[in-house]
């Protein structure tokens, strides 16, 4: 099987000829996206010229490296499934595919498809925890929780950090990232005590950030390779709501 | 090189009470006068950084991903051992520690193994404190499943993806921390090299991975936290970036290396699908507690659909040879016999590189037993990963699976303290040897890096900031700058290479050799063969290989020729250790020491030790040395599933 791949080239941050150029590879049904960028780096770098910079680690779908726009889709074509785990078989022979960073303020480009997404850190360190000092725990089994409960803020905890949500969103928000933790955390006991600061300055962070707010596309939720929610940005304002009653 | 573990005495049970009592403590006030830096953010590091920085250390943390979050220990699958007993089915700490020691196959240190399975319990109750969603009963209780090589239902876990939820919750409590303002945080920064001054760890050299920048480091301790070596092999489950450098650089700067060849093979794996494979991918081996494994009982069958085989054809080999344990025998043992099928032509799916290296894991009878809907909450989403990767669907089929190289026990040599045989330097995680022998059972690896890193350095590293520290040190002192133009010159020549093959070729290559003679199964003649033609793949790299772009810009190809470069020389000295043991044990199976039914034949004569490598310079042999194991509580015993 072959296909022309339209990728984005850019040598550095400030980089004023980026754009798209095409290559042609060949490659097979079976191998994954990834391994396809693989074997057009090989064939760049045999002929001396530059291979294509773009972040993955893990490739089985859990680390959030990968981060890909695939044909103006962020982590490509098949829902609940990051970029690494993206196979060929979902490209028809002869395809144009398109392949582009993430695209947001918020997640500047270094180089070719590698944006800096640390802003998502710098959210995390705003209140995405409970203060537990080590050492500090009761047993384990000292709170009952639910099974119900534990399920649902698992399935916000399941958020793997990619950032597609902010890449699908025209807004470039944060806001499914952030309330999936903020979800998680406000549903299980041990999150109650911050339970108010947590939303607040986690959604301060998110502004200065750059992030943009939420203007209910749904976007964030349809790209998910975890499915989180849209509940999540709803737990989230209501969080920052119930956070501003508090304090009034 | 002088090798005191530092065991405390007294008995077993006692010790590490009694230890923590005479480690030497440094004053609330004076800790932040201390300054460490902790390399690697998985379960081990960022753990480690956290608590380390709580207790009022200054922390510079370091990690070669975007983000701390997305370390390696984020794959893990299974769970986390530990020995709460919370299903009253007769654990306990002793059990748990009996069952490592055995399942390591006496090549551990008991001391290591008794604190690990102490430890376990409080790890459980700090990941719940922290708001990990463990899976629950109905009644609001932990739930816990038996794992490979258990007997009891001990392993804690959070769907399939327990190491991702423990590794947000290391990495929330590491991010509260850089809030705090206690630990600086360096992503996208690489360990290229330790800076040694005096036989003492003051610092260390690193690129910036995103500028290119490398520069030096000073600190009162440097903490190791740099994962495995599998992608020595090229395919392993391993994330694409994990490598041995940062530990490999160590032990050159005289830090033991203690049983590389203990590599770790896991048995449920996705199998090979052609030859551009770039990775293997796991399937959590919580799936052969209701998956049944078997292969056609005829090679005539092996090339035709598995609903065709009735079953009465069908081969349930593990059921067959280990009656007691069946299909959970530990992952030694399960991975060898899937290759003896293998290679007795009874493996199954599509030839690849000319045999069918594949064996079923089927799910139909829990399916009917149990239900698809039980199954589904289970295993829904490695199922969900199988289908996405191999367009196939377990609930309808099947699995194929294979062994592929997940872990390895080896790694730099630790006392007690976990400190390495550079004073200063310490070791977590799977980046040290010390705590699964010559084989981790499931489930432990999660059980031991959050040991390390919540539990055990945050009480030892005082011992040595308030006993062995030689004092302030800067990066004026020209250890550094000699370092640091070491670490260039290297940069310099691989940028400078004129060959025309990517370094990806040249890796491949020397996976190949590692997984046909230092894999597993292994013999003297194989892993002699493996020695020399690594050292001709190292000779060639230099003419062959082509490292594009420059120094001072993201370039990952040459952060992986450098990686590349160290894996080329530590590869042989696996093979080297996977000699000279001339015996089989754990992972560690040489041909020519086994049963008449494919067993292991351990040496306990010649072998009850770990051997500990140390380095001699560029063209001299490392030399082999040796600490004994004693075993005072567990009798030596051949391991038996049967």
């Amino acid at each position: 099987m072959r296909v022309k791949l339209r990728i984005w080239r850019q040598s550095g941050p400030t980089d004023t000829k980026a754009g798209l150029r095409d290559y042609t590879v060949e490659t097979d049904e079976h191998m994954s996206f990834l391994e396809t960028l693989d074997v057009l780096n090989a064939d760049l770098i045999r002929k001396g010229e530059s291979p294509v910079a773009f972040d993955h680690d893990c490739r089985e779908g859990i680390c959030g490296a990968c981060s890909l726009v695939i044909d103006g889709v962020p982590h490509g074509p098949r829902a609940a499934t990051t970029t690494c785990q993206i196979h060929m078989r979902e490209f028809r022979d002869q395809a144009v595919i398109t392949v582009e960073p993430w695209r947001a303020k918020a997640f500047p480009v270094i180089k070719d498809l590698t944006v800096d997404r640390s802003a998502f850190d710098r959210i995390i360190a705003a209140g995405g925890y409970v203060s537990v000092r080590t050492g500090a725990a009761p047993d384990a089994n000292a709170i009952p929780i639910g099974k119900r409960t534990a399920e649902r803020a698992f399935d916000f905890a399941a958020c793997i950090g990619c950032g597609a949500c902010v890449a699908a969103c025209p807004n470039a928000s944060a806001m499914l990232f952030v309330g999936a933790k903020v979800a998680q955390l406000a549903l299980l006991p041990q999150g109650q005590v911050e339970r108010g600061s947590r939303a607040t300055r986690m959604v301060a962070q998110m502004d200065a950030q750059g992030f943009g707010g939420c203007s209910n596309h749904g976007e964030c939720e349809a790209v998910c390779p975890k499915s989180i929610s849209l509940d999540a940005i709803a737990m989230l304002n209501v969080e920052t709501m119930r956070a501003a009653l508090e304090r009034a | 090189m002088k090798l005191d573990a530092r065991i405390p005495s007294g008995p077993l049970a006692e010790k590490w009470d009694r230890h923590r009592f005479e480690l030497k403590l440094v004053n609330p006030a004076n800790k932040r006068r201390f300054r460490i830096a902790v390399v690697g953010t998985g379960l081990a590091g960022a753990s480690a950084a956290a608590s380390l920085a709580e207790l009022g250390y200054d922390v510079d943390c370091f990690c070669i991903q975007d983000s701390p979050r997305r370390a390696h220990s984020i794959a893990a699958q299974g769970g986390i051992n530990a020995a709460k007993n919370y299903q009253n089915d007769g654990d306990s700490i002793w059990r748990l520690f009996y069952d490592t020691v055995k399942g390591g196959d006496f090549r551990a240190r008991e001391a290591n193994v008794y604190r690990l399975a102490q430890v376990s319990v409080d790890i459980i109750d700090h990941c719940v404190a922290q708001g990990v969603p463990f899976a629950r009963e109905y009644g609001g209780a932990l739930d816990n499943r038996s794992f490979g090589g258990a007997q009891v239902s001990r392993t804690f876990y959070a769907r399939g993806q327990t190491g991702q939820q423990l590794l947000l919750g290391a990495y929330s409590a590491l991010m509260r921390m850089v809030d705090v303002g206690k630990v600086s945080l360096y992503p996208r920064h690489e360990m290229l090299d330790l800076v040694v001054v005096d036989g003492h760890a003051r610092g260390l050299i690193t690129r910036n991975l995103t500028t290119g920048e490398i520069r030096p480091w000073a600190a009162d301790a440097v903490v190791l936290c740099t994962g495995g070596y599998g992608n020595v092999f090229y395919l392993s489950t391993n994330a694409k970036a994990s490598n041995v450098t940062a530990a490999y650089r160590c032990y050159k700067r005289g830090a033991g290396f203690a049983n590389p060849c203990f590599t770790q093979i896991h048995p449920t794996c996705i199998p090979q699908g052609g030859p551009y494979q770039s990775k293997l991918t796991l399937m959590s081996e919580s799936l052969r507690n209701d998956g049944r494994v078997w292969v056609p009982r005829r090679a005539s069958d092996s090339g035709r659909p598995a609903a065709e085989i009735a079953e009465a054809d069908r081969y349930y080999y593990l059921e067959e040879r280990y009656p007691s344990f069946g299909n959970l025998v530990p992952r030694d043992v399960a991975s060898r016999a899937a290759k003896k099928v293998c290679d007795d032509g009874l493996g199954v799916g599509p030839e690849v590189l000319g045999q069918r290296n594949a064996v079923y894991l089927d799910f139909a009878a829990s399916i009917e037993r149990l239900g698809a809907g039980v199954i589904k909450e289970r295993y829904g989403n490695l199922f969900d990963m199988y289908e996405r990767i191999t367009g196939e669907s377990p609930y309808t089929a099947p699995m194929r699976i294979y062994p592929a190289v997940h872990y390895t026990m080896g790694g730099l040599w630790v006392d007690y303290n976990l400190m390495s045989t550079i004073p200063g330097l310490h070791v977590l995680g799977e980046a040290n040897f010390s705590d699964h022998g010559a084989n981790r059972l499931g489930a432990s690896a999660l059980m031991q890096g959050l040991a390390d890193g919540y539990f055990v350095i945050p009480a030892t590293i005082g011992q040595f900031l308030a006993s062995q520290h030689r004092g302030p040190i800067t990066t004026a002192h020209p250890a550094f700058a000699e370092v640091e133009a070491q670490c260039r010159a290297q940069t310099a020549r691989l940028l400078g290479l004129r060959g025309k093959r990517p370094v990806d070729d040249l890796h491949r290559e020397l996976g190949r050799i590692m997984w046909d003679h230092c894999g597993m199964a292994r013999n003297a003649a194989g892993l002699a063969q493996a020695i020399g033609e690594i050292a001709a793949l190292r000779e060639r790299f230099w003419h062959e290989a082509a490292v594009p772009g420059s120094a001072d810009e993201l370039n990952p190809w040459l952060e992986h020729a450098g990686r590349v470069v160290d894996f080329l020389e530590f590869g042989e000295l696996m093979c080297s250790d996977a000699l000279v043991r001339d015996e089989s044990c754990g992972g560690h199976f040489r041909e020519d020491h086994q049963t008449p039914e494919g067993e292991a034949i351990r040496d306990d004569e010649r072998f009850c030790h770990a051997a500990v490598w140390e380095y001699a310079g560029p063209s001299a042999a490392p030399v082999r040395h040796v600490e004994p194991l004693t075993f005072e509580n567990v009798k030596l015993a051949t391991r038996s599933y049967k």
